[in-house]
């Protein structure tokens, strides 16, 4: 036990990929085994990360369940490992999905173990970066996530619809989809990079506690070897302070970098989807919060103007995007853009208001922040979930294709507006309280564009009930008459835990509030 | 140890390969059996210099010296330090995947594997070389076998042409080398060509700027320095695939290695004063080279001058002067060696049954092949610098030595790794994925075990070594230092 407690953090860092070793080695032809032996080893970081998150102690100051080892000493990189309170929701948020992510895909025929060890390789990579406490750590695994989720949507997406690219050429739209998510999200790694490096260049180390100490007072000049042009600290601060914003902005997505995200989603088989919106959109919002804040709090509080404006943008343009669309995939993928502008929101707030008068004002905001980056990927997971539910019986996304579907699927009916309701924040359930809480956080701070988002909160109503109404109210379509289009028990199973954490952070929210909240006001002094 | 570890290493394969010449040319598959059983001796030997090395102690390791001229003060000295084993082990995975990958050459073997050690022997022997006429002596052993290996059993259509222009290439190179050397050798006093005498030798700053280029260049044109990289394509293309390997994998380390040994360690005065032009001709390599890469039809030339590209990373994290660059340059010259041998031997596996190599031809290979696929996509992403790999492990300490160094070239020379990402995922897209012609459904045969052997080998290094960098980084950043010592110390 003593053993499980101090290495706990690498033990669910590396059991997927032990797992995905174990997946690719079964034979082929038996699918029923490669699922559930994929099912039940994605389930041990879940037990895991439970454990994990009784032992964690709110109350205490700094990471925890710290781990460090040499790994690669020659440039001053070490495995150094740690949570505290946002990592810790984070993981658990990331091992929850993943099992139901995988329960999802037991339509997958084709390359079922290649698809099912790449799943549990994106859960390591995902997991790296919550957990990393070392700069090139994090970037290591930053990157590793992207590739398994390239291939599973390049190879699994959906397998009809064109796109036109240059030339006249036309692709299928998942080659698409993958390859614009992987050329986009790797464009903004490399100044991610290069600002590591530069960070390591001035410092000396990749240690981010190391770094957080010897940043603020760094003050000589990098130098130039033979050249007689030095670079003024400040200058390097802010351009590795751009790098930063713009990888992190990428991948949350901040309007206008999202483009990447509707095509992918839309794309992706529905467990891509849900891991997609369900954690990897996180891991941009993370950055900022991790290493943006602390690293740059001048230069943030500078941005934080533009942030908050690009994040009422990504509200508002979100929401009315969403509303707009005939793709039920697409719809909800447009409502992640609009959800996730809420968080940067609350970052935005934090980066204005550190050290302010208004600091408090903008732990609440960052706390609903948070907590919004786990409702969000809660009820995104279980959105795209449904919907997948509703493809692999109807072959089509398209909206117009549906209509009064109710009676055919009354309980699937009923899950669908459960979490059709999370996503829109009607109060009782997990989005409102996140939303609140940003809401309440920024309006002292940011009123203007607060008050402006609320239209984004209008028009998100407003795209829901066109999604509901469209899918399950009105006139049966006479397509669908006779079929059989009720959710099964798999899927069923599936969408509780989903269901049960919304309704519970959204009836009480303090056992998951007082975690993040310790970790929130050390953040923002 | 007083077992002459190094020089076994060094003759092992000229010995077998003279051996295998005297099986009767008929009996193909003793050969073959013959020729993997040495390759496997000279792997296993040079993974237990790599083990036994003290990494604690650092330096030279495994030194013997005899006299062999005195009366022109040359010796045979052998040694290993940080840099040059890696490379050493590097030839010996090379030598062992290379003769797995040519199982299936059918026209006279025997006198193939016969080159083939000749030319491995003489690249272990420049790598060990302490004297600087015995370095020159198995660089040619090493350059010669290549115009016999290309010139009979290479491509057709190119073969005699390719042939022809890299040995002249490399002859020519050498000799502009080897007047470097003998002017040091003259000039000294010492009359002595032993390297670490030379070292000492205390060359006037004058001497070293004006000597410097001629033994860098001369040695680069092995390691493709832009502009003298012109041989690499064709020759990489012309020659059967093992030699391929060989070529891309182990003689361009040859060429930067002689011009780092030779060049920087002991004219590093002369480095410090031409170290901005190599800075700027090597980030020309490094995108140029992957700017061409991507425009090329032939799956092989793709290939080809994406080792032209990646050398180009070698030369920079030289020319950085200082630890971290050299360390990358170090460990790039390892990562990409066995990057390349991959990715050769997956495009002779499909030429082989494709019999084509026009990448507009080819696709769907991953339903036939999907070993293959999945090992080349292990080396695409090596070679884009994806972390989880060797190439992310190499690539990382040249940039940080770029930065201390010449900021500007290091953001130049990261275009080159966006470049390389998109060449290598239209090549694993077009090749791999998609449909396959109709001509060739049904006839595309799987890979044998050999070939999966190789493959197997060679991706599990670049994945080993990329996430656990401590086995062989700290070995190369002993070696490095031991090269900003010489450079005095940045």
């Amino acid at each position: 036990m003593e053993f499980l407690l101090t290495h706990l953090l690498s033990l669910i860092l590396f059991t997927p990929v032990a797992g995905a070793v174990v997946v690719m080695m079964l034979p082929r032809e038996q699918a029923r085994l490669v699922r559930w032996v994929t099912l039940w080893v994605s389930l041990i970081p879940l037990a895991l990360s439970l454990l994990l998150w009784t032992h964690f102690q709110a109350e205490a100051p700094g990471f925890q369940f710290e781990e460090k080892a040499v790994w690669y000493e020659a440039v001053h990189s070490s495995y150094h490992l740690g949570v505290d309170g946002i990592s810790v929701t984070m993981v658990l948020l990331t091992t929850l999905l993943t099992p139901l992510a995988i329960l999802i895909s037991w339509s997958i025929r084709q390359n079922l173990r290649a698809y099912m060890a790449l799943f549990l390789l994106l859960e390591t990579g995902m997991l790296g970066v919550f957990l990393a406490l070392d700069l090139l750590l994090f970037f290591v695994f930053w990157e590793i996530g992207l590739v398994p989720m390239y291939f599973l949507i390049n190879q699994w997406g959906s397998e009809h619809g064109e796109r036109e690219i240059g030339g006249g050429q036309k692709v299928p739209a998942r080659n698409y989809a993958s390859f614009k998510f992987l050329i986009y999200t790797m464009a903004g790694s490399l100044g991610l990079l290069l600002a590591i490096q530069m960070i390591g260049s001035a410092t000396g180390t990749f240690d981010l506690e190391e770094i957080t100490l010897r940043w603020s007072t760094l003050s000589e000049s990098l130098t130039l070897l033979g050249l007689p042009i030095t670079l003024p600290i400040g200058t390097v601060k802010a351009i590795a302070f751009w790098a930063f914003v713009v990888a992190f902005a990428i991948k949350v997505p901040v309007w206008p970098f999202h483009t990447w995200l509707p095509d992918a989603h839309t794309e992706a088989p529905t467990a891509g989807s849900m891991i997609l919106a369900g954690v990897l959109l996180k891991l941009g919002a993370y950055g900022f919060l991790r290493l943006v804040l602390p690293l740059y709090p001048a230069e943030a509080r500078s941005f934080a103007g533009v942030l908050a404006l690009l994040a009422t943008l990504a509200i508002i343009l979100g929401a009315f995007a969403s509303w707009g669309q005939d793709d039920f995939k697409r719809l909800v993928a447009y409502s992640s853009v609009n959800h996730m502008g809420f968080v940067v929101l609350g970052i935005a707030a934090a980066a204005y208001a550190r050290g302010t008068l208004a600091a408090a004002d903008a732990v609440i905001a960052v706390n609903g922040a948070v907590l919004q980056m786990f409702n969000h990927g809660l009820s995104a997971a279980g959105m795209f979930l449904l919907v997948g539910v509703l493809y692999d019986r109807t072959h089509t996304r398209n909206l117009k294709d549906y209509g009064g579907l109710f009676p055919l699927a009354p309980i699937y009916g009923g899950i669908l507006l459960f979490t059709a309701m999370a996503s829109l924040g009607l109060p009782g359930l997990n989005g409102f309280i996140s939303e609140f809480m940003v809401v309440r956080g920024t309006w002292p701070i940011f009123t203007v564009f607060t008050a402006v988002s609320m239209i984004g909160l209008l028009i998100t109503g407003a795209s829901i009930l066109k999604g509901l109404k469209m899918v399950l109210h009105g006139p049966l379509n006479p397509k669908w008459a006779g079929h059989s289009l009720e959710i099964n028990g798999r899927e069923v199973v599936a969408m509780t835990p989903l269901m049960i954490l919304c309704l519970a952070i959204g009836v009480w929210p303090a056992w998951i509030v007082s975690v993040i909240n310790s970790t929130v006001l050390r953040l923002i002094p | 140890m007083d077992f002459p570890l190094l020089t076994v290493i060094v003759f092992t394969p000229i010995v077998s390969g003279l051996l295998i010449l005297l099986i009767p040319g008929e009996r193909k598959t003793e050969i073959r059996i013959a020729a993997l059983a040495a390759a496997t001796f000279a792997l296993l030997l040079s993974l237990g210099a790599y083990i036994i090395y003290d990494r604690s102690l650092g330096g030279y390791q495994f030194v013997q010296i005899f006299t062999w001229i005195p009366q022109l003060g040359i010796s045979y000295h052998v040694g290993v330090d940080g840099m040059s084993l890696p490379l050493v082990l590097l030839t010996g995975i090379v030598i062992f995947t290379g003769v797995l990958i040519s199982w299936g050459i059918d026209d006279r073997p025997r006198e193939f594997f016969a080159f083939l050690f000749v030319l491995a022997s003489g690249v272990f022997g420049v790598f060990v070389s302490l004297d600087l006429f015995q370095l020159f002596f198995f660089y040619e052993i090493a350059v010669f076998p290549m115009y016999l290996l290309i010139a009979i059993w290479g491509w057709q259509v190119t073969r005699e042409y390719a042939a022809m222009k890299l040995t002249l290439y490399l002859f020519i190179g050498s000799l502009v080398a080897l007047v470097g050397g003998l002017a040091m050798y003259y000039t000294s006093g010492l009359g002595t060509f032993d390297l670490l005498a030379l070292q000492e030798a205390g060359f006037s700053t004058a001497f070293q700027r004006l000597w410097f280029p001629f033994v860098f260049f001369g040695f680069a044109v092995l390691g493709g320095i832009f502009p003298f990289h012109n041989w690499s394509p064709d020759g990489h293309v012309a020659a059967p695939t093992a030699v391929s390997m060989f070529h891309a994998g182990v003689l361009m380390k040859l060429g930067a290695f002689a011009a780092l040994r030779v060049g920087f360690m002991l004219l590093p005065e002369g480095a410090r004063f031409w170290s901005p032009l190599i800075l700027g001709l090597a980030t020309v390599n490094v995108v140029y080279g992957a700017f061409i890469a991507m425009v090329q039809t032939d799956f092989k030339y793709v290939i080809g001058f994406s080792s032209v590209s990646h050398m180009g990373l070698v030369m920079l994290g030289f020319a950085t002067l200082n630890r971290e660059g050299l360390t990358g340059a170090g460990l790039q010259m390892f990562s990409h060696g066995v990057m390349t041998a991959l990715f050769f031997a997956v495009v002779g596996v499909v030429y082989d049954r494709a019999h084509t190599r026009d990448i507009p031809k080819l696709g769907g290979f991953s339903k036939v092949m999907p070993l293959v696929a999945v090992a080349f996509i292990v080396g695409g992403l090596a070679s884009m610098g994806m972390p989880g790999f060797s190439g992310f492990i190499a690539e990382f300490p040249i940039f940080m030595g770029l930065w201390k160094a010449q900021p500007v070239v290091a953001l130049i020379a990261a275009l080159g790794i966006v470049i390389t990402a998109a060449y290598i995922m239209r090549v694993v897209g077009r090749v791999f994925f998609g449909k396959m012609p109709a001509e060739m459904e049904g006839h595309i045969s799987r890979e044998t075990a050999l070939d999966r052997i190789a493959l197997g080998v060679l991706a599990g290094i670049l994945i080993l070594v990329g996430v656990v960098p401590s086995v062989m980084a700290p070995l190369v950043a002993s070696g490095a230092d031991a090269v900003v010592r010489l450079l005095g110390g940045a």
